[in-house]
C-alpha cells in the first residue's frame, strides 16, 4: 500500500512536470526553439495566483484563471520581443536569450515579490481521500492534479488532430516555408503556441505551488529544468512523449525518493535521461528525422 | 492587350551578397502558360519565391490583378489567389493526404465548397482519393507531386505556379505530371511554370522566358523557343 502511495505522489508530480513539458515540446516543435524561460512563467503564475487569492481574496479556481490569462500575454510579449526579432538568427543566440530573459523574469520577481518566500494557499484545501479504510490516502490536490493532467492531455490532443488551427501548428512544425505558401500566417501560429503553453504553465505554477507551497522567484526553475528533461525523455517536439516523459520522470523521482536516497534522486532521474538517450536518441516517442528523398 | 494576371517588373533580388536575379521583367496573362526555363542555379525559384513573398526584391516589384505586393505578408498573397507549388513538393509528411488538402484550402472559409474542391481534387488524382488516410510522406514521388497540386489548387488560385514539377520523377510520371498541367490549362487556369525539363516545358507552353545566371536571355512563344538554335544548344542537347 506504500508502494501505491508512493506511485499516486509519483503520477501526480509527474503530471505537473507533463503539464509543463508540453509548453516546452510544443514550443519547439513548431518554433524549434528552447524556451528556457517558460520555467519562470510557472512562478509568475503561481505569484498571480496567491496575490489574487491571499491579497484580494478571488476564489482560487479564479485566481488559477486570471494567472493563465497574465501568463497567456506574458508568453505572447516574451515571444514578440525576445525570440520573434532572431527568427533569422542562429538557434545559438535564440537559446543564450532565452536564458537571458529567465534571468530577467526571476529578477524581475525578485524586485516586486522580494525573495522572501510565501506559504501558497492550496487552491483545493489540504484535504484528503481516505481510501482502503485509511490505508491509502489521496490528497484532493494529488487527485486534482491528476485529473487536471488527463483532461488538458486529451482537450490538447484533440486540439492539434481535430481543429484547423491545430492543423496549422502541425503544419508549421514541419515546413514553415511550405505553411507559408498555404496561407498560414506563421507568426501568429508561433505567437498561438506561446501562449497556449504559458497558459498551461500558470495551471503547472497554481498546481505545483499547491502541493509544495513555497513561492520564490526561483520557484520554477528547477521544475522546469525537470519539465524539459521530461520532454527530452518522451521525445522533443512530440505531445504524448512529454506525457509520458512527465508522468514516468515523476514517478521515477518519487521512487528514487523514497528507495534509494532523497538526496540523491535528481541524480537518479538525470542518469535515467542519460541512459534513455543512449538506446533511444530521439527520445521514447520521438521520431528520428530522416531525410526523404 | 488587357492588363496582366501577374506583372513582374524589373525586380532585382540579393542572397547576403550574391546577386541573384539581375532585373528581370515578365508578364502573364489570363489563361496562360508561361514557362520559365534554365539550368539549375539560374534563378527560377528565386523568382517564384519572390513573387510569393518569402523572399523580397531590393528594387523593382512584382503586381498581381493589378496590385502591388510590395510589403503584403506570404499568406496574403495567398489568399489573394496566388498558389505556388514549391520545388521539392514539400508536402506536411507527417499528416494524411487529407489532412495537407485541407492545410491546401487554410485560406477558405466555408467548408462546403471546401468539400467539394477535395471531391474535385480526388477526381482530378484518383491515386489520392485512394490514399486519403495515408500520411503523405509514404507516398511515392509522383504521388507527392500531385498531392502538392492538389494542395495548391485548394486555394481556388487565379495563377498557380510550379516549381520543377517534373524533378526527381520518371519519364512516364513525368508525361503523366505534364498532361495533368495541360488539361488545367484547359479547362482555364493561368499557370506559370518553372522547369529545367525545357522540352517538356516548351511543348504545353504558350509562352516562354529562357533564364540565364539571374537574367532573361531570350523570350518567345513556345514553338519559337523550342525552334530556336539557341535554345536548342544550351537546354535541348543540340
Amino acid at each position: 500500500m506504500i508502494f501505491l502511495n508512493f506511485f499516486i505522489s509519483g503520477i501526480s508530480l509527474g503530471s505537473i512536470y507533463a503539464i509543463i513539458a508540453l509548453g516546452y515540446t510544443m514550443v519547439y516543435g513548431i518554433a524549434k526553439m528552447l524556451n528556457f524561460a517558460h520555467g519562470d512563467v510557472i512562478m509568475v503564475g503561481a505569484y498571480v495566483c496567491f496575490y489574487a487569492v491571499s491579497r484580494y481574496g478571488f476564489n482560487p479556481f479564479l485566481g488559477v484563471v486570471l494567472a493563465m490569462a497574465v501568463c497567456t500575454l506574458l508568453g505572447i510579449i516574451v515571444e514578440r520581443l525576445a525570440y520573434k526579432p532572431l527568427r533569422q538568427a542562429p538557434s545559438l543566440a535564440v537559446l543564450i536569450t532565452a536564458i537571458g530573459m529567465s534571468y530577467f523574469l526571476q529578477n524581475t520577481a525578485l524586485l516586486l515579490w522580494s525573495s522572501n518566500p510565501k506559504v501558497f494557499p492550496s487552491v483545493i484545501g489540504r484535504g484528503a481521500f481516505k481510501l482502503f479504510d485509511g490505508a491509502l490516502s489521496v490528497s484532493h490536490i494529488t487527485a486534482l492534479t491528476i485529473g487536471a493532467c488527463l483532461v488538458i492531455m486529451v482537450v490538447l490532443s484533440l486540439f492539434i488532430s481535430k481543429t484547423k488551427l491545430g492543423k496549422a501548428m502541425r503544419a508549421c512544425s514541419e515546413d514553415k516555408g511550405a505553411a507559408q505558401l498555404m496561407g498560414i500566417n506563421v507568426n501568429a501560429t508561433i505567437s498561438m503556441t506561446f501562449a497556449i503553453g504559458s497558459g498551461l504553465a500558470a495551471i503547472a505554477g497554481a498546481l505545483l505551488c499547491s502541493a509544495y507551497p513555497t513561492l520564490m522567484p526561483t520557484t520554477g526553475a528547477l521544475p522546469g529544468i525537470k519539465a524539459f528533461t521530461a520532454a527530452v525523455f518522451g521525445g522533443i517536439g512530440s505531445i504524448p512523449g512529454a506525457f509520458l516523459g512527465g508522468l514516468m520522470l515523476g514517478v521515477i523521482e518519487i521512487f528514487a525518493k523514497a528507495y534509494i536516497s532523497s538526496q540523491l534522486s535528481d541524480a537518479v532521474v538525470f542518469g535515467v535521461l542519460i541512459v534513455v538517450l543512449l538506446v533511444k536518441p530521439a527520445g521514447l516517442l520521438g521520431k528520428m528525422t530522416q531525410e526523404k528523398v | 492587350m488587357s492588363e496582366p494576371v501577374l506583372k513582374v517588373e524589373n525586380i532585382n533580388v540579393y542572397y547576403g551578397s550574391i546577386h541573384a536575379i539581375k532585373g528581370i521583367s515578365f508578364e502573364v496573362f489570363e489563361g496562360e502558360i508561361v514557362t520559365l526555363i534554365g539550368a539549375n542555379g539560374a534563378g527560377k525559384s528565386t523568382t517564384l519565391n519572390t513573387i510569393s513573398g518569402l523572399l523580397h526584391p531590393t528594387t523593382g516589384g512584382v503586381s498581381f490583378l493589378g496590385e502591388s505586393l510590395a510589403k503584403v505578408p506570404p499568406h496574403k498573397i495567398v489568399e489573394r489567389g496566388l498558389a505556388q507549388v514549391p520545388e521539392g513538393r514539400r508536402v506536411f509528411a507527417q499528416m494524411t493526404v487529407q489532412e495537407n488538402l485541407e492545410m491546401g484550402a487554410y485560406t477558405q472559409n466555408s467548408q462546403s465548397s471546401i468539400d467539394e474542391d477535395i471531391g474535385k481534387v480526388y477526381s482530378l488524382f484518383p491515386r489520392l482519393k485512394e490514399r486519403m488516410r495515408q500520411t503523405a510522406g509514404t507516398l511515392s514521388g509522383g504521388e507527392q507531386q500531385m498531392l502538392a497540386m492538389g494542395r495548391a489548387l485548394m486555394s481556388r488560385p487565379k495563377l498557380l505556379m510550379l516549381d520543377e514539377p517534373s524533378m526527381g520523377l520518371a519519364p512516364i510520371l513525368v508525361e503523366q505530371i505534364f498532361d495533368i498541367i495541360a488539361d488545367l490549362h484547359k479547362t482555364g487556369a493561368t499557370i506559370l511554370l518553372v522547369e529545367q525539363n525545357a522540352q517538356m516545358a516548351l511543348s504545353i507552353a504558350s509562352r516562354g522566358y529562357v533564364m540565364e545566371t539571374g537574367k532573361i536571355t531570350a523570350t518567345g512563344t513556345g514553338q519559337e523557343l523550342l525552334a530556336s538554335e539557341e535554345v536548342r544548344k544550351a537546354y535541348l542537347g543540340g
